[in-house]
């Protein structure tokens, strides 16, 4: 009896194509908004996500000013920093901008960045070479790392490893290539994009600062509470410069990364809302075509009750057709927003996985919208009397 | 005496039209014999087409009893009329009513997939049906490739097919040319034979003269015709 239902609701959606076609539109447009936008909106996050997760969790970003007494961190309070219970590493970071030479050229205002071997060893960013090694750091060894772009700018078909540039009149090897972007928070967070690593020691010498203003701090993977670490930092922080105002701040990844969750999950609510509505008027538009289609087989349906058809039965043939049609509109919304979702993907460069969730979504909406507003046609063509139904010619 | 398959006792039908009472069928008696061709002849507007729809249980009397086949059919609900209907009456009407979208062979399985008859049982048997009607060879024609009267075969096959205990036909030959009207009634006539009940309502008193016996109808009351044997 199904299949009966089934077929005569296909032969039904077919012949009329067009206006299958114009009635489903809505369902497609809204399935289609849905599915890219989740499946889009979610590989962006996926994309942010990852790039955090590699350096954010269980990360405290230092920015410490200092007081115009005591400004920034020496060598020895950092030593100190990394005694607090939990800690495991601490990441400097410096930077300075300066002109580098090479072969007679000058290369001006380039970006350099002063690490040590633990921030390399948080971010995985060496292609090519080798990364600092401790020894590097503590002895101040001529060592750098170029960075993708200005490897191209300086060193066109050439390996610039074992190569030297000059710094301040100092030759500095290269020993490594960094690929790609560097994924480290401060990075992230709208700074500038380095040129070149130089062990942060070289660079406080080099650029003549003898303090530190950034670092990360790593906590350790079992630490008791991130909370209790930070807040040890804290303290440190705070006898450190006086208890003064905005001489310094902390931000705990962990937190920021739950914000990012948070904020991820509101967008996909508020698009869902958004996608929502085409589909709600989608689903009148279903609603419309079906109470049209009942009148306009109303000798049919007294026909059908004539012949025996069980009012229940023609309730479940034209909610059949309704779930049909907007099913189908479900799967081209399905297909659409896909497609939209993987172009996406490869304009932004980025890598979309296709969600089930999205899928059972766009299905379980469409199909859900094909109940809701095919219920009343139906209902209203099975209450038809099969007198006046047939009548009517 | 022959088994009463139709009864009708004091049957009275209503219509309230504007807040008033018009009584269009008014106290009639009416029984049929199994095997019987009966035709109910009657001028426009006399209660033709009432008497049809509660014979065929599409409608229910305002008061009388009415019992078909051994059923009282008065106090039944939606549900119990349409098993009814598929399982007892075998509708023709005047505008054969076949469903445009559906080939003929479809279009006669209809009823017996109300029946909830098994698929290839069904189509064995539409198929057998219609190769009776001589259209064995258009059993993927849509309605409107086919003449008026093959049409109306297809809508005899269809309402044979379920072996319904009458055939009901509203003017079934309305639509039809008189030669065409002709061959149709023959076909009643051999249907007839074959001792099916047959009821059918006309207002053309040539068209009822093929029927055994006729039921005059005027203004909701009936009475008994001449009876002519064809
Ligand atoms: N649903 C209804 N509501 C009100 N009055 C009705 C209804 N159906 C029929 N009638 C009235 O009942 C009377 C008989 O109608 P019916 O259709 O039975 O006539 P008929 O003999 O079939 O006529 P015709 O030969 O023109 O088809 C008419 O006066 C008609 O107006
Ligand atoms: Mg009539």
């Amino acid at each position: 009896m199904l299949r009966e239902s089934l077929k005569m609701s296909w032969q039904n959606i077919i012949q009329n194509k067009m206006r299958s076609f114009l009635t489903i539109l809505g369902i497609v447009i809204g399935v289609t908004a849905i599915i890219a936008l989740v499946t889009v909106v979610q590989a962006v996050i996926d994309n942010v996500n990852e790039q955090f997760d590699s350096v954010g969790a269980n990360t405290l970003v230092v920015s410490a000013q200092g007081t115009p007494l005591k400004q920034g961190l020496t060598d020895k309070e950092l030593e100190e920093i990394r005694q607090i219970d939990g800690v495991v590493g601490i990441a400097p970071s410096i930077n300075a901008t300066m002109n580098v030479y090479r072969n007679g050229v000058v290369y001006e205002d380039v970006f350099i960045d002063g690490k040590n071997e633990l921030f390399f060893q948080r971010n995985k960013i060496i292609g090519n070479g080798r990364a600092f090694n401790y020894l590097d750091v503590e002895q101040k060894t001529n060592v750098c790392i170029i960075s993708g772009e200005f490897q191209k700018e300086a060193f066109i078909g050439e390996n610039p490893i074992g190569q030297t540039i000059t710094l301040k009149g100092i030759r500095y090897v290269i020993v490594g290539v960094a690929d790609g972007s560097d994924n480290s928070v401060m990075t992230l967070m709208g700074g500038n994009t380095t040129d070149i690593y130089v062990p942060y020691k070289n660079l406080m010498d080099l650029s003549g600062q003898n303090r530190i203003y950034a670092l990360e701090i790593y906590m350790s993977e079992n630490a008791k509470s991130t909370k209790y670490i930070s807040d040890a930092v804290k303290q440190y922080l705070n006898t450190a410069f006086n208890n003064k105002e905005d001489s310094y701040s902390l931000i705990v990844m962990d937190s920021l990364l739950d914000m990012m969750k948070s904020m991820q999950s509101m967008l996909t609510t508020a698009l869902t809302a958004i996608a929502s509505i085409a589909l709600l008027v989608g689903g009148i538009g279903i609603m419309n075509m079906m109470l049209v289609s009942v009148t306009e087989r109303t000798v049919e349906i007294g026909l059908r009750k004539a012949l025996g058809a069980e009012p229940r039965l023609i309730q479940i043939q034209f909610l059949t057709e309704a779930i049909m049609l907007s099913l189908l509109g479900g799967i081209i919304g399905l297909m659409v927003g896909l497609g939209i979702s993987f172009l996406c993907g490869a304009v932004m460069n980025i890598a979309i996985h296709i969600s089930w969730g999205a899928i059972a979504l766009g299905v379980g909406f469409s199909g859900a919208v094909g109940i809701i507003f095919g219920f009343t046609p139906a209902k209203k063509a099975s209450e038809l009397n099969p007198i006046d139904a047939l009548r009517s010619v | 005496m022959a088994e009463k398959l139709l009864e009708m006792t004091d049957i009275v039908k209503t219509y309230n039209i504007a807040g008033e009472d018009q009584v269009v069928l008014n106290h009639i008696d009416f029984d049929v014999e199994r095997g019987e061709f009966v035709s109910i002849l009657g001028p426009s507007g006399s209660g033709k087409s009432t008497m049809m729809n509660i014979i065929g249980c599409l409608d229910v009397p305002t008061s009388g009893r009415y019992i078909l086949h051994g059923k009282e059919i008065a106090n039944m609900d939606q549900i119990e009329l349409a098993h009814i209907r598929n399982k007892e009456i075998g509708f023709i009407f005047q505008s054969f009513q076949l469903l445009k979208r559906n080939t003929i062979l479809e279009n006669v399985e209809l009823p017996l997939i109300y029946s909830k008859i098994p698929t290839r049982e069904r189509h064995e048997r539409a198929r057998e049906m219609l190769e009776r009607m001589g259209l064995g060879n258009k059993l993927d024609f849509y309605p409107n490739q086919l003449s008026g009267g093959q049409q109306q075969r297809v809508a005899i096959s269809r309402a044979v097919v379920t072996q319904p205990s009458i055939l009901l036909a509203d003017e079934p030959t309305g639509a039809l040319d008189q030669k065409t009207g002709q061959q149709v009634m023959e076909l009643f006539a051999e249907l007839n034979e074959e001792g099916r009940t047959i009821i059918m309502i006309t207002h053309d008193k040539h068209i009822a003269a093929h029927a055994k016996r006729i039921v005059k109808i005027l203004d909701g009351v009936m009475s008994e015709g001449v009876t002519e044997d064809a």
